[in-house]
């Protein structure tokens, strides 16, 4: 079955049939390239995802004071809610089983000075928690600690790209700059891979903030972060409570919804996995209905060619061959032309793929498609294998026909 | 060479069974040339088919070379046609995508003969019909005389036993028929068993011996002075 004579025999029937040959390979070849397109180019979206949300930590909740809607307990509707040092204090003391840290965010946009360079910058107080939050990576030096907290001193940690435009090629550590009028000194640089805008921030103890404004004592923004062990569901419950704590608190209404916004984290990302995971499943159907289509084709040309082939078939019978034999030479025909192009298209589209890089990123939000070659190659099998069925059976029923029906054909 | 005693064949027509040969008795001895006549439906071409194992009687005896023709599944058919028979037929019946010379060579692939003996086999049969020039040609660049020459020397190749013609000249015009026939004389010269159906009185007459069919029995089975094809073709 495998002498050279008989591959001869098939190479010299590929060889001549060019069109057939073309055609079943073409079939194939795209089927399989339509496939790990496809799949690569979700598998890249969910890289996207990813991307996005694994820059920040997860476990986070934030809130943010409103504007009240409703009157309670002798208070009007319309009145602005404010957070306070003692507001962190509290959710410290009462939730401590639950947070890990908890951080204020003072944001405010300032001059920031450095000999002869200057420009405008967002500078945010915080506590020592932030870090974690926004997962901050340390390139010099340290983050506000605790100490600075307690002693409000005057110390920034600059982004790298803070220090690119007002140092140059110098070393900003331990330097000072004027920050909106205030002398700071750089203890840290920071990078962050939430891009530039991130890393032109500069971060100073909260308490050093409200120094500098007439020492008060109210605060942007409260983040909170959670112990990863609480999980989804125990998430959704501390915002639940957290909620009601601090309407308890600041006497809002239990029924307003505008009091008090907290932005949950993990709520979101798991709206974004739900929606990455069903753009995930269309894809699979899809892939899935490529491949089926891509069967259903190279079935069809199969059949074709076997039709086609029949007084052929009628001939060799007439002359000698064998049912096996002529069932053997077509099936070897097929496998050899599905393996051949179907590992061609599944090269071609792993090629196409890993060329692309993240050269989609920017407008069709894929970062470096790929697909797992297992799968690849799975597919490619199962393509292979039903090609060779789809030859094998009618050539196994046109191998049955008496020659002289077939020759009368 | 052949015997057949008592061959009966039918097709079954929906409900009805259509009897085509109603117990034949016939026989063939080596070196012969033997036309088989008779108008459509007679059940010339049936016999030939069932003598050349590419259809199955239902009941009766069929000796080939002494040897008994029965039970023959599918594989050993091919076998037994591959080495003891061979066929040409009304529409030639060659492979459009292979040239004269593999056409030619075809039988012995299946009898796993090394290519360098096939083609040098082959070349030798196609010398012997003339064609040795159009060896690689492809079947559409052959005229239909060729064609059927290309047919013979593939009937050939495996040297059988015995040589069976189904309307052989049946598309080629009166001039070519005569060349083809003037081809197969010459080849039974040689001793070769050759059996021919056709309805042409002409063709039936360059053979050594017409039998006559009708209804699916043998009415007539002379011997005749054999025309030589040679007399017409100038």
């Amino acid at each position: 079955m495998f002498s050279r004579d008989t591959w001869r025999e098939i190479f010299d029937t590929l060889n001549k049939n060019k069109l057939r040959t073309f055609l079943s390979g073409f079939t194939v070849a795209l089927g399989i390239l339509i496939f790990v397109g496809l799949v690569g180019m979700t598998n890249g979206l969910q890289n996207t995802f990813e991307y996005y949300f694994s820059q920040d930590a997860t476990n986070i909740l934030y809130l943010f004071p409103g504007r009240t809607t409703k009157p309670y307990k002798g208070y009007k509707s319309q009145r602005r809610i404010e957070f306070e040092n003692d507001d962190l204090k509290d959710i410290r003391e009462n939730f401590a089983m639950f947070i890990d840290y908890v951080s204020p965010m003072i944001q405010r946009g300032a001059l920031v000075k450095y000999r002869e360079e200057s420009n405008n910058y967002t500078t945010i107080g915080v506590d020592w928690g932030q870090q974690f939050a926004e997962k901050t990576i340390m390139m010099k030096g340290r983050y506000i600690n605790q100490e600075d907290v307690k002693n409000k001193t005057r110390y920034a940690v600059i982004g790298r790209l803070v220090e690119q435009d007002l140092f140059g090629t110098k070393n900003a550590m331990g330097k000072y700059i004027d920050v909106g009028n205030s002398v700071f000194k750089v203890i840290g640089v920071f990078q962050d891979e939430g891009g530039d805008r991130e890393e032109r921030q500069i971060f100073i103890p909260y308490t050093t903030r409200q120094l500098i404004e007439k020492n008060t004592d109210k605060v942007d923004r409260i983040v909170v972060g959670f112990k990863p062990e609480l999980g989804y569901v125990g998430a959704m419950a501390l915002q639940r409570n957290l909620n009601k704590f601090l309407k308890d608190k600041k006497f809002i209404s239990p029924e307003d919804q505008n009091g008090i916004f907290i932005r949950n984290i993990a709520d979101q990302l798991k709206q974004n996995q739900d929606f990455a995971r069903v753009l995930m499943i269309i894809a699979a159907l899809v892939a899935f209905g490529t491949i089926i289509a891509g069967i259903i084709g190279i079935s069809n040309i199969m059949v074709y060619v076997v039709k086609e082939r029949t007084k052929e078939i009628g001939i060799r019978k007439a002359i000698g061959a064998t049912p096996r034999t002529v069932i053997g030479n077509i099936l070897l025909e097929s496998i050899f032309i599905t393996t051949l192009s179907g590992f061609s298209g599944m090269i071609a589209g792993i090629a196409l793929l890993s060329s692309l890089g993240d050269k989609l990123m920017d407008d069709y939000f894929i970062l470096n498609p790929g697909i797992n070659t297992g799968l690849a190659i799975s597919a490619t099998i199962v393509l292979i294998f039903f090609g060779s069925l789809a030859g094998y059976l009618p050539a196994k029923k046109a191998a049955q026909i008496k020659p002289i029906e077939a020759l009368n054909d | 060479m052949i015997e057949i005693k008592n061959l009966h064949k039918s097709y079954q027509m929906g409900s009805n069974a259509l009897h085509v040969l109603k117990g034949i008795d016939f026989s063939v001895k080596e070196g012969e040339l033997v036309a088989i006549m008779g108008s459509s439906g007679s059940g010339k071409s049936t016999l030939l088919n069932i003598l050349g194992m590419l259809d199955v009687a239902d009941e009766g005896e069929y000796l080939l070379d002494g040897m008994p023709i029965k039970n023959l599944n599918e594989t050993k058919a091919a076998n037994y046609r591959n080495k003891f028979l061979g066929f040409i037929f009304q529409s030639f019946n060659l492979i459009n995508y292979k040239t004269a010379l593999e056409n030619v060579a075809l039988p012995l692939y299946y009898q796993r003969i090394n290519r360098k003996k096939r083609q040098e086999k082959a070349l030798k049969y196609l010398e012997q019909v003339g064609l040795k020039e159009w060896s690689h040609h492809l079947p559409s660049e052959l005229s239909g005389g060729q064609k059927q020459r290309v047919a013979i020397a593939r009937a050939m190749v495996t040297e059988p036993k015995v040589l069976l013609a189904d309307e052989l000249t049946g598309a080629l015009d009166s001039t070519t028929s005569y060349e083809v026939m003037g081809l197969i004389q010459k080849i039974n010269d040689k001793g070769n068993t050759i059996l021919v159906v056709t309805h042409e009185d002409d063709i039936a007459h360059m053979c050594k011996r017409i039998v006559h069919l009708r209804d699916g029995v043998i009415v007539k089975d002379e011997k005749v002075k054999q025309v030589r094809a040679a007399e017409y073709v100038q």
